[in-house]
């Protein structure tokens, strides 16, 4: 197995894992889409980033989880400059990343079980050792009679649990989720944000994009509020029983 | 038994997924490469075989043509320059033809003439060199000078050289062939690495954030070209063996034709070809997923 290049760089708690220093974004030639953003997400926090549709929030999750590159400023993941980290670096500092994406971007050949796994797959871990960890993960996100089915055959909220069990599968440090309500009912809705609190509890720093205003409110944590491709203004946590 | 200890259903699937439709067109294309590769090497060992043995029967004979002189008969000189040959070292014999031989060699430019004995001509010695220390034309003709004799020595070393260079030149052209068959097998695997990546550019995306690094997933594809063109490979390599199989048993006991004496020895050269088209493949795939997969970042 390769060796990792950043095993040394791990944030304590209560430190940043990302931080925007200035940051700016665009696509091609294009206009900015992101402008200027300055903030940090200590370790072990929660927050969302919200905003109008075209703001920016997918474009920011993109430059945190290292699928696309600023065209200005500096990004600091768990202390380290991803400007100056070696190509031969990003692959281990996604495996300390796990993504929810808005489309799931499921691998539709695989089970349930196998889409789950793929991260440590990937990681060089043999199906013996990681066995029982993904069967338990899939019972715990409600899907531990589904482990052999494939994607097409699950429900919406199946895929979304789905999504959501591959993405922390391997306990990342920061768990990103775009729009991971956006397809669910409220009832779905609000298992899934549990499921993101629980994870936040053992120690996962979470960035949640979101539209769910409802869910913002109710959940009191912090949110970026991003207008315009800069961040506008950070309300105040609210108070939110879950 | 629980689903959770059926061990069968717990083997890991491939990341990339395993049917493709596309492969059954590559893994024609690639077996008729292979097929023709089989078959120039194949060709390529059987004229090195038929210009092996003509250099070989040349290399051991040489002739030599006596003329008379001094009032001596054409047989009575022809005899003494047998002899003489014969005594040399790297003679294994030496042999006056009869003259009718000689007559027989002229007759063609001279026509049927009627009195063909009058003229004279030259007697031939036929002389048969030793074959592990064979002497050289040069020993030939001093001992004929110690006889006096007026003689002329051919060893054949004008065409031995031009086979030797017929041959080498099959063989540069076999190889040339052969290079451009694999160069030509690499482009099409390079092409299907290509669109095999486009196909799969959402697994290859959610392989590359899940933490893949670019080796590891160039060598996904890299896997499974080289295991279509290994497929490929010993199709065409059947299809080969069976047809000079064939050529073989029609050609009877010289083989296919003198000129092309195909052995059994032979159809082993198409053991080689699925293993050399995985490697072709493999490399191809790994190079072109490579850059790929770059330019994708």
């Amino acid at each position: 197995m390769s060796r990792n290049p950043i095993a040394a760089t791990a944030p304590r708690a209560g430190e940043d894992v990302v931080r925007f220093d200035d940051v700016s974004m665009r696509y091609g030639r294009g206009p900015d889409v992101l402008r200027d953003l300055n903030f940090s997400l200590p370790s072990g926090s929660f927050h969302f980033v919200t905003g109008p549709s075209g703001a920016g929030k997918s474009s920011l999750l993109k430059l945190i989880y290292l699928a696309a590159r600023p065209s200005k400023g500096l990004i600091h993941l768990f202390g380290q400059d991803v400007a100056r980290a070696a190509p031969s670096a990003r692959p281990h500092l996604r495996r300390r990343i796990g993504v929810v994406f808005q489309d799931l971007v499921l691998l539709e050949h695989l089970s349930a079980f196998d889409n789950t796994a793929l991260p440590l797959r990937i990681a060089g871990r043999r199906p013996a050792d990681y066995r029982t960890d993904v069967a338990e993960l899939l019972t715990w996100v409600g899907l531990g009679g589904r482990m052999h089915a494939m994607p097409p055959t699950l429900a919406g909220g199946e895929r979304q649990r789905l999504a959501i069990a591959r993405a922390v599968v391997n306990r990342p440090e920061i768990l990103l989720a775009d729009e991971p309500t956006g397809n669910v009912d409220h009832e779905m809705a609000v298992r899934i944000f549990r499921l993101f609190v629980e994870l936040n509890r053992l120690g996962t720093t979470v960035l949640i994009a979101t539209h769910d205003q409802d869910l913002i409110a109710r959940s009191g944590r912090p949110v970026l509020y991003l207008e315009d491709g800069h961040i506008a203004r950070r309300p105040a946590p609210g108070k939110l029983d879950l | 038994m629980s689903e959770i200890f059926d061990v069968a259903r717990w083997r890991p699937a491939p990341f990339l997924p395993e049917n493709e439709g596309r492969d059954g067109a590559l893994i024609f294309v690639v077996a008729v490469f292979c097929f023709l590769a089989c078959l120039t090497a194949m060709g390529v060992l059987a004229a090195n075989r038929a210009a092996g043995a003509w250099t070989g029967q040349l290399t051991g004979e040489a002739t030599v043509i006596v003329r008379p002189s001094g009032g001596e008969t054409p047989d009575a000189a022809a005899a003494r320059a047998a002899e003489a040959l014969a005594g040399t070292p790297g003679v294994a014999e030496a042999r006056a033809l009869e003259p009718a031989k000689a007559y027989d060699l002229i007759r063609p430019w001279l026509g049927d003439v009627s009195d063909l004995e009058d003229l004279p001509v030259p007697r031939l010695v036929a002389v048969t060199l030793d074959r592990k220390h064979p002497a050289d034309a040069q020993a030939l003709g001093a001992a004929l000078k110690g006889q006096h004799l007026d003689a002329t020595v051919d060893d054949h070393s004008v065409w031995i050289k031009d086979i030797r260079r017929a041959g080498g030149l099959v063989r540069w052209l076999g190889a040339g062939v052969f290079l451009l068959i694999a160069a030509a097998a690499a482009a099409v695997v390079a092409f299907a690495t290509r669109a095999g990546l486009a196909a799969r550019r959402d697994v290859v995306e959610v392989l590359h954030l899940a933490g893949a690094e670019d080796g590891f997933i160039a060598r996904l594809f890299q896997a499974r070209f080289a295991r279509v063109a290994g497929l490929a490979g010993l199709i065409g390599a059947l299809a080969a063996a069976v047809l000079a199989a064939a050529l073989r048993l029609a050609g009877g006991g010289e083989g296919l034709t003198p000129a092309l004496p195909l052995a059994w020895s032979d159809l082993a050269a198409v053991i080689p070809c699925p293993l050399l088209a995985a490697l072709v493949a493999a490399a191809a795939a790994q190079f072109t997923a490579m850059r790929l997969i770059r330019d994708m970042q």
